[in-house]
């Protein structure tokens, strides 16, 4: 009887797993993995489409944009660690944006784990964010991102050939500007290639 | 006759597996000090006032340390009441970061916000300290414990509150009411269309 009762159990197990779970996390990005396979809209103004380099209207992948280091923020309006880092992480874009060596070559994304177009927007206002910032209202990237808190930082180096490599992934803020390029730099495997 | 005996046991497994708790973006902010209670009843309670009622009146003690009364906001102010079920758990510890960002919208409709738990001073205290700090009063409605929730109706019967919302004109008429699965945060452009409701 105790068998029946426990192979039911696995039954259970084994069908739960099958069905398409909402609530199911994927493990986190790790360096030197990939990232999980998911797109994104292009966006609708025109100058984060610039600053991405998406020459397509349909949704993209993070490989498609024109860059060699993707710096991926899962951030959330509602999160005060995300609104107190907001000025820091402007800064890092305009270090990089202002560093002819770096401006093109390392472009940064938000995405805003739960929350609404309108929530997204209302963060941009508020702290003037002036990179790309991407809804994901139903939790869908942050299932497929780990569940992980926030704000939580992922670096992806894009290869010529438009593949793509995790090269930093964690959870907190930038620890300043400068030291996070540099890092950002290292470890992405660009400052040994830019070395004469 | 067997099978129907073994097969709650099965589907009690299979409710375990399905029923992870909600997903919400813990901020890290709190490092890992937010106890999750898992997925919840998503509401627990009966309305006991409704769309057009006069909201009833209530004292309560707030972090600063003065009373706060409903009725002294009567004719100057319109009043967003947000009850969040508990301090120290996941949905609640995000929802006042994030009207903290938007003193802006309240002012624009001359609304004052009140963040109410049933949650005592001393819990209060160090749970906001994380968040920053708040533009909004936070009341206590800890004793006699949940009184202000009963009242209106949102206190569930494990004693915390409802992830509530109530907007209250200037003479002190409720004009919208959210009672959100507990398990979710209300979007905020639903409280921002219904202060945009309230006209001048």
């Amino acid at each position: 009887m105790k068998s029946r009762i426990m192979l039911l159990a696995v039954a259970a197990v084994l069908v739960a797993s099958l069905l398409p779970a909402p609530t199911a996390a994927s493990p986190p990005p790790q360096p030197g993995g990939p990232l999980p396979d998911f797109n994104l809209p292009v966006p609708e103004r025109a100058a984060d489409k610039d600053y991405l380099g998406l020459t397509t209207t349909g949704p993209f992948t993070i490989a498609q944009i024109k860059a060699q280091v993707v710096i991926i923020e899962i951030f959330s309006m509602y999160c005060p660690y995300c609104q107190r880092e907001a000025p820091e992480v402007n800064r890092l874009y305009q270090m990089i944006e202002n560093d002819p060596t770096l401006k093109g070559t390392i472009k940064l994304i938000g995405i805003g784990a739960g929350n609404t177009p309108f929530e997204v927007q209302v963060f941009k206002d508020k702290y003037k964010v002036p990179f790309p910032l991407f809804s994901d209202e139903d939790f869908t990237l942050h299932k497929a991102f780990g569940e992980v808190r926030t704000p939580f930082f992922i670096g992806v180096r894009i290869n010529d050939d438009k593949t793509h490599r995790v090269f930093y992934a964690k959870l907190g803020g930038t620890e300043g500007a400068e030291s996070f390029v540099k890092l950002m730099l290292r470890l992405s495997g660009l400052e040994q290639e830019k070395k004469p | 006759m067997k099978r129907k005996i073994h097969l709650p046991c099965a589907l009690t497994v299979l409710l375990i597996v399905l029923c992870a708790p909600h997903a919400s973006a813990l901020s890290e902010a709190y490092k890992k000090n937010i106890y999750n209670p898992g997925l919840l009843k998503p509401t627990d309670s009966v309305l006991k006032v409704t769309v057009g009622d006069r909201a009833p009146d209530f004292s309560l003690p707030s972090l600063s340390g003065e009373r706060i009364s409903l009725s002294q906001y009567r004719g100057k102010n319109n009043v967003v009441l947000s009850f969040v079920p508990a301090a120290w758990t996941p949905v609640c510890s995000d929802q006042w970061p994030g009207y903290n960002i938007v003193e802006d919208l309240f002012k624009k409709h001359d609304t004052i916000l009140l963040g109410i738990t049933v949650d005592n001073i001393p819990t209060l205290y160090a749970w906001t300290n994380q968040m920053g700090a708040l533009w909004f009063p936070v009341l206590s409605d800890f004793w006699p414990h949940g009184a202000v929730a009963d009242t209106y109706g949102v206190l569930r019967s494990d004693g915390t509150a409802e992830r509530a919302l109530f907007v209250i004109d200037k003479k002190g008429i409720i004009r919208f009411i959210k009672v959100n699965d507990i398990n979710q945060r209300p979007k905020l452009e639903d409280l921002v269309k219904a202060l945009e409701g309230l006209g001048g």
